[in-house]
């Protein structure tokens, strides 16, 4: 066998596939899309060059920058509860009662699809027989909000179900990541006096940097082009409260018929991914990893 | 090390290859496909070659269950009078059947028949030449079959490109066992209609149900406003460009939907709210009206999924006229549903052409009785056995004045965003009457 896989011929014939794959599906459409941000294009006639023309509209249109807005707000709501999930994680990694129960409670959001879970927050946020708002009334608030027609929180109401969604995802990554930390570094701290939250903030914590550093990146470029719920539960609305960017170029492409504008914001939210990963990176990039052992 | 790269780089050269060479192919079999099709459409009519006919369809059996029934009917019946033709059907939901006709299109790989909306929808793919003409249909056996304005709704520059399955107007239905138990009678005038809503509204009952997330629906009671204040044709003009939303009876038509608005008209929560979600509030007997299109008739009247108690208590009304305003009560907003394209690159386009046209004349007969729809062609009711209801709003349909054709259906795409947009923004107060004229004006001026 290892003679096989050190054919040079052998290799190539191996990662070809996965190769022409991976082009045909993300890297050849990333460039037409690119190509297509350069046209004027509704998507079926004939294509119209206009060169950097939809993105110099681009940079003036107001309603983008506040989708991108919108899209921030997510990104950074969705890093600040990577610390609870931190935390969540190592109540759990800790041997006490029930915590095999509780980690499968927590991942149960992540088996639904996006669709399921829209449809119930849906229900839940419903003005007059949502169970969120029949909990309000029977606490004595007089006229509660409708959840998702309210400009100012609308836009709130939606991170609850997107956070909820993948609190199970980066618990389950940062679990993994504490259970394999020798129990030895856990037990030298405790006879040398340390107490639980200096084990956690000492010990453990640095010895998941790593892991922390990439669900950093995750939760920031999965909330930048963030789509599903959003789509099924207000589609933007109302009044464009609750677009995103990657709502935006949906409607723009495929409502407005404006493929050539579509695509330009689309490729737009990918620099801004690449861009925002890069930056992420070097904030976060340390000399040296820690390793105790 | 260097064999290695230049392994490598032999990879990666012969993957590009191959992938350009396939994309290479694909350009050059479909415009060969294209070619042979156009001779072998001439050459194979009428012989009994095998021909298989792809139609795409949006009436899934959960959500339209008569329609799909009826689809399956008239394709077992034609297959059974034509052995040598088989007709593949691919269903998709409403809005996901939009999405993947424009994807189709991008790549030009259309279904032979499929269903379309008329005017600014259908207007993108006239001009990419993606449908085919079928005026050779309906100068030919069809003549004379449909109501008169169908036709001419997917008629662009004097080609008609699709044929009309449906054809509805917008009535009012109001839930008769709420007005009876506050002693309502029908609101005929506007003034009579606001102390309705202002009397429903001090009970706690919701007056009408509206789901404006969907936005269109918002649009059918901005329309019916304008009309009735600024007249038909000042509506028709504004949406066609000939005249200007700023005109000061569509300003007030605006201003009158934000007072309806304040007077808690609508139900709470109506901008986060789904067209389904409004009408579940309705046929829950939450809310007492609920002005939709006449394709909803058959929950009103057939559907068994809906308790017949509540069935038998829907009625409806005429949108109320106005003091002073230049719009009668006879005039609807409505216009043709959807209707039947052939795909110009169809490699049967003869035979899907005959389907068509054996479709259209079927779905005229059968969905009357079956899905209880207003369909577009002639149809004699007298003779069929119908609930009244249905009747009531057949005669009207008959009777009236003028009807307008939604605003989002006619404007093409961009403007009908921008429409759209509006409209919602207007009923959440976001905008004032006189911003939501402008900016429609100004989308309508770029017209895309």
């Amino acid at each position: 066998m290892d003679k096989v896989l050190s054919n040079k011929k052998v290799i190539a014939l191996y990662i070809l596939p996965s190769l022409l794959l991976i082009l045909a599906i993300v890297y050849i459409p990333i460039v037409l899309t690119g190509y297509y941000g350069l046209n004027e294009w509704n998507g079926i006639g004939a294509m119209k060059w206009v060169g950097l023309d939809n993105y110099a509209t681009l940079i003036k249109d107001e309603d983008f920058w506040k989708s991108a807005g919108h899209s921030l707000l997510l990104a950074v709501f969705s890093m600040v509860s990577l610390i609870v999930y931190l935390v969540v994680a190592m109540v759990l990694a800790a041997k006490i009662k029930g915590a095999n129960l509780f980690r499968k409670i927590y991942l149960i959001p992540m088996l639904l699809s996006s669709v399921a879970i829209a449809q119930l927050w849906l229900k839940i946020y419903h003005p007059t027989n949502g169970i969120m708002n029949s909990l309000l009334e029977s606490l004595g608030v007089a006229n509660p909000p409708a959840w998702l027609a309210e400009t100012d929180l609308v836009l709130f109401a939606l991170f609850i179900p997107i956070l909820w969604q993948y609190a199970g995802f980066y618990i389950l990554i940062y679990y993994a990541a504490l259970k394999n930390i020798p129990s030895s570094l856990e037990e030298a701290a405790k006879i040398d006096g340390a107490n639980s939250f200096q084990i956690a903030w000492r010990i453990k914590f640095p010895l998941v940097m790593e892991v922390v550093k990439v669900t950093i990146v995750l939760a920031v470029v999965g909330s930048l082009k963030y789509f599903d719920l959003i789509y099924v539960m207000t589609d933007g609305g109302p009044n464009g409260s609750s677009e995103v960017m990657a709502s935006y170029m949906y409607h723009k492409a495929f409502k407005a018929y404006d493929f050539g504008y579509g695509s330009a914001i689309g490729f737009f939210l990918l620099l801004i991914c690449l861009i925002a990963t890069y930056i992420i990176r070097k904030a976060t990039a340390s000399k040296d990893t820690i390793q105790y052992s | 090390m260097f064999k290695q790269t230049k392994w490598m780089t032999v990879a990666l050269i012969l993957s590009l290859a191959v992938v350009t060479a396939a994309c290479g192919n694909n350009n050059n079999s479909s415009s060969n496909g294209g070619n042979t099709a156009s001779n072998g459409g001439s050459s194979e009519s009428g012989s009994d070659k095998k021909v298989t006919i792809n139609f795409m369809h949006l009436w899934p059996e959960g959500v339209s269950a008569g329609q799909n029934k009826i689809v399956n009917q008239i394709i077992d019946d034609y297959q059974k009078e034509h052995p040598n033709v088989t007709v593949k059907q691919e269903v998709l939901d409403n809005e996901q059947y939009k999405n993947k006709l424009k994807v189709l299109s991008a790549s030009n790989q259309l279904p032979d028949v499929g269903v379309t909306w008329a005017a600014g929808f259908l207007k993108p793919y006239v001009d990419g030449n993606l449908f085919t003409p079928v005026d050779d249909l309906l100068s030919g056996e069809l003549n004379g079959k449909f109501v008169a304005g169908t036709t001419e709704a997917y008629a662009i520059e004097d080609k008609t490109y699709a044929l009309p399955l449906e054809f509805n107007i917008a009535p009012i239905y109001y839930n008769k066992e709420i007005f009876k138990k506050y002693n309502l009678e029908i609101p005929t005038t506007y003034d009579q209609f606001k102390t309705v809503v202002k009397t429903l509204s001090d009970n706690g009952v919701a007056p009408i149900a509206l789901g404006n997330k969907d936005r269109w629906t918002g649009s059918l009671w901005y329309m019916y406003l304008a009309d009735r204040i600024a007249g038909q044709e000042t509506v028709a003009n504004a949406i066609t460009g000939k005249a200007k939303f700023t005109d000061p009876g569509l300003q007030q038509a605006a201003t009158e939907v934000q007072s309806l608005v304040d007077a808690n008209a609508f139900v709470k929560g109506f901008n986060g709210l789904s067209n389904e979600e409004a009408k579940s509030e309705f046929t829950n007997g939450n809310a007492a009206m609920y002005l939709m299109g006449t394709w909803d008739l058959p929950n009103f009247t057939t559907n068994e999924d809906i308790p017949q108690s509540f069935r038998d208590n829907v009625g409806f009304f005429k949108f109320p006229t106005v003091e002073g305003g230049k719009g009668n009560a006879d005039s609807w907003v409505g216009g043709p549903g959807v209707g039947l394209f052939v795909s110009e690159n169809s490699k049967v386009k003869d035979e899907a052409k005959a389907f068509v046209q054996y479709f259209v004349t079927k779905w005229g007969e059968k969905s009357v009785t079956g899905a209880g729809v207003i369909p577009a062609t002639k149809i004699d009711t007298s003779t069929l056995e119908l609930p009244q209801l249905y009747i009531d709003l057949f005669n009207e349909l008959n009777k009236a004045s003028s009807i307008t054709l939604f605003a989002d259906v006619q404007l093409p795409a961009n403007a009908a965003e921008t429409h759209l947009n509006m409209i919602q923004s207007l009923f959440g107060k976001a905008v004032k009457p006189d911003k939501f004229a402008a900016e429609q004006d100004a989308a309508i001026a770029k017209g895309n």
